[in-house]
């Protein structure tokens, strides 16, 4: 009897009895992704392969292009514009937030322009920068170092803001001075603030390198994309935007886990 | 163990842009003495606190044993009604260091000090958590060690128990009176607890409703401690506060408009 109603449980709850909770999670993550692909399968038997190609034959894309490395080439081609450019990007906007948050008057004269800029997407200035900057690598890596700075600016200029003012008389009253104020008070008080704006601009980073590839690049997988329209190559558009989300993925996965590696005790 | 300052107010005035919020503000406390600040929500107490932790400009002046006030200084410890001043990003350790590492004080002596205020407020237990892990009262007593650890002359306190449950607010103040002993400094403490302020005050200062808020009496409690709060003294002492305060409460509220002028009778 008791054996038979534990069978039955089994049954109903196999993961949750079997696995735990957390494996169980990602179980169904998994199930679910391995449905889409199903789906997609299933619809590219009724399509050309030109129109939407099915997953074997994108997969099997995939290989052909990572063996012969241009895969590889193209992800680290992406993957190299968006650190670079991000990372300037993040090193210079904190300290110039920073600044701009405590300094009224630089924030009066920079303010006009951020208002005016803040609507206009990087993208838009594609041609001034290959313009101005010619071709090369460094052209998209300003744009992304544009899009980044931006958004770490404003965000730690929000986080400068947002400082609880009493903590800062509780810091003056135990003898901090101006700088000491700086440092031991409103940086750590903004961290939370930098933080988001730097995992926003990675997004925005991404969405910049692609565009500024499409436009400008003959590497990257923006480059890819494009060029597979030239081949009629929808399966290579596909490793293409695959290739992205993943990276994508990674990028982020890898910013939360040094988040929460090295600026734990800021996040509370 | 710094001995405590005296304080000496004199002429002194606070507004904001046009609003006269305190004036005129004559008060001399002695080295070491303990004054409780009473008067209406709103009259000024905060302000004046502020003022003499060096946080506003005033009108007068206002001298913390040989030397004005113009800014904050270590000398003047500041004990705020929220624990959210403690650093959060800091363990209950690091936040009571935190004066001493400013001062550039070597490690190890910075921790062994940090250590000894720690026990002081009973916090041994949770030197190494973080506020956020801390119930309120464990908080208020972190703040506590953080300003005593710059062994100030003069403690400035704003309602510091003012949040909390009344068995912990027992504690706490049997504690500060411990400390106060110890130490010697010259406290100031915001309160709206007339049986706080009996229990702890040498003397108890009433202001009265703002604007242009001032001292209104000043009440010397010169009962022996620890105090009982069910002596015919301190009966008397309370009545008479209260009905200071009552009047003061009254006057306000007839100011904030929420309460009708009463026909003298
Ligand atoms: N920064 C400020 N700017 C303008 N007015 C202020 C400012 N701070 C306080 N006030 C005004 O000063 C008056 C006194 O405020 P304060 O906080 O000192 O009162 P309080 O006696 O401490 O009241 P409570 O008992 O409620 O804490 C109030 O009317 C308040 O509105
Ligand atoms: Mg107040």
């Amino acid at each position: 009897m008791t054996d038979a109603t534990q069978g039955t449980m089994m049954k109903r709850f196999p993961f949750n009895l079997r696995l735990g909770p957390e494996l169980s999670k990602i179980l169904i993550g998994v199930a679910s992704v391995i449905c889409g692909v199903l789906l997609w399968h299933i619809a590219s038997l009724y399509t050309s392969p030109l129109f939407l190609p099915s997953p074997v034959s994108v997969g099997q894309t995939a290989l052909e292009m990572a063996s012969d490395g241009s895969l590889f080439l193209a992800i680290g081609a992406s993957a190299w514009r968006i650190g670079a450019g991000w990372a300037l990007g993040v090193i210079l906007g904190v300290p110039l937030g920073l600044f701009m948050g405590r300094f009224a008057v630089v924030r009066l004269i920079v303010d006009p322009y951020i208002e005016f800029f803040r609507f206009i997407p990087p993208i838009a200035f594609v041609t001034l920068a290959v313009i101005w900057l010619g071709p090369g690598e460094i052209t998209k890596i300003a744009l992304i170092f544009y899009t980044t700075i931006f958004i770490v600016t404003l965000n730690t200029i929000a986080g400068v803001n947002a400082v609880n003012p009493l903590r800062l008389q509780a810091a003056r009253s135990m003898g901090a001075g101006k700088l000491a104020e700086m440092t031991t008070v409103i940086f750590p008080s903004a961290v939370p603030f930098m933080l988001t704006g730097a995992r926003i601009a990675m997004g925005n980073s991404f969405l910049t390198v692609v565009s500024a590839e499409i436009v400008s690049a003959q590497t990257g997988l923006g480059a890819m994309i494009w060029t597979a329209r030239n081949f009629g190559r929808t399966d290579w558009v596909f490793v293409g935007i695959i290739s992205l989300g993943i990276l994508g993925y990674l990028f982020d996965r890898a910013f939360r886990l040094a988040t929460q590696r090295w600026f734990k005790r800021f996040l509370f | 163990m710094a001995k405590g300052a005296s304080i000496k107010l004199d002429h002194v005035g606070i507004s904001f842009g046009d609003a006269h919020i305190v004036s005129n503000v004559n008060l001399d406390i002695r080295p070491g003495e303990f004054i409780c600040l009473l008067g209406p929500s709103g009259c000024g107490k905060s302000t004046l606190l502020n003022a003499i932790a060096g946080f506003l400009p005033v009108a007068g002046t206002i001298s913390v044993g040989a030397d004005r006030v113009s800014k904050p200084g270590l000398d003047r410890g500041v004990v705020f009604q929220s624990a959210e001043v403690l650093f959060p990003w800091l363990t209950i350790r690091e936040n009571v260091e935190y004066g001493l590492r400013l001062a550039g004080v070597p490690a190890k002596e910075r921790r062994e000090k940090a250590d000894h205020f720690i026990g002081l407020v009973g916090l041994a237990h949770a030197a190494d958590r973080f506020p956020k892990q801390l119930s309120g009262g464990m908080r208020q007593r972190a703040q506590i060690a953080r300003v005593l650890i710059n062994e100030p002359s003069v403690v400035l306190m704003d309602e510091p128990f003012g949040a909390l449950d009344a068995q912990t607010r027992e504690v706490l103040q049997g504690e500060l009176d411990r400390i106060w002993r110890e130490t010697g400094c010259t406290i100031v403490f915001v309160t709206h607890d007339i049986w706080e302020a009996l229990l702890l005050a040498d003397r108890v200062v009433v202001m009265t409703a703002g604007p242009s808020a001032g001292i209104k009496t000043i009440e010397k409690i010169d009962l022996p401690h620890p105090r009982d709060q069910g002596s015919a003294e301190c009966l008397e002492l309370f009545r008479r506060l209260r009905d200071d305060i009552g009047e003061e409460v009254k006057r306000a509220l007839v100011q904030q408009g929420l309460k009708k002028e009463e026909p003298v009778t």
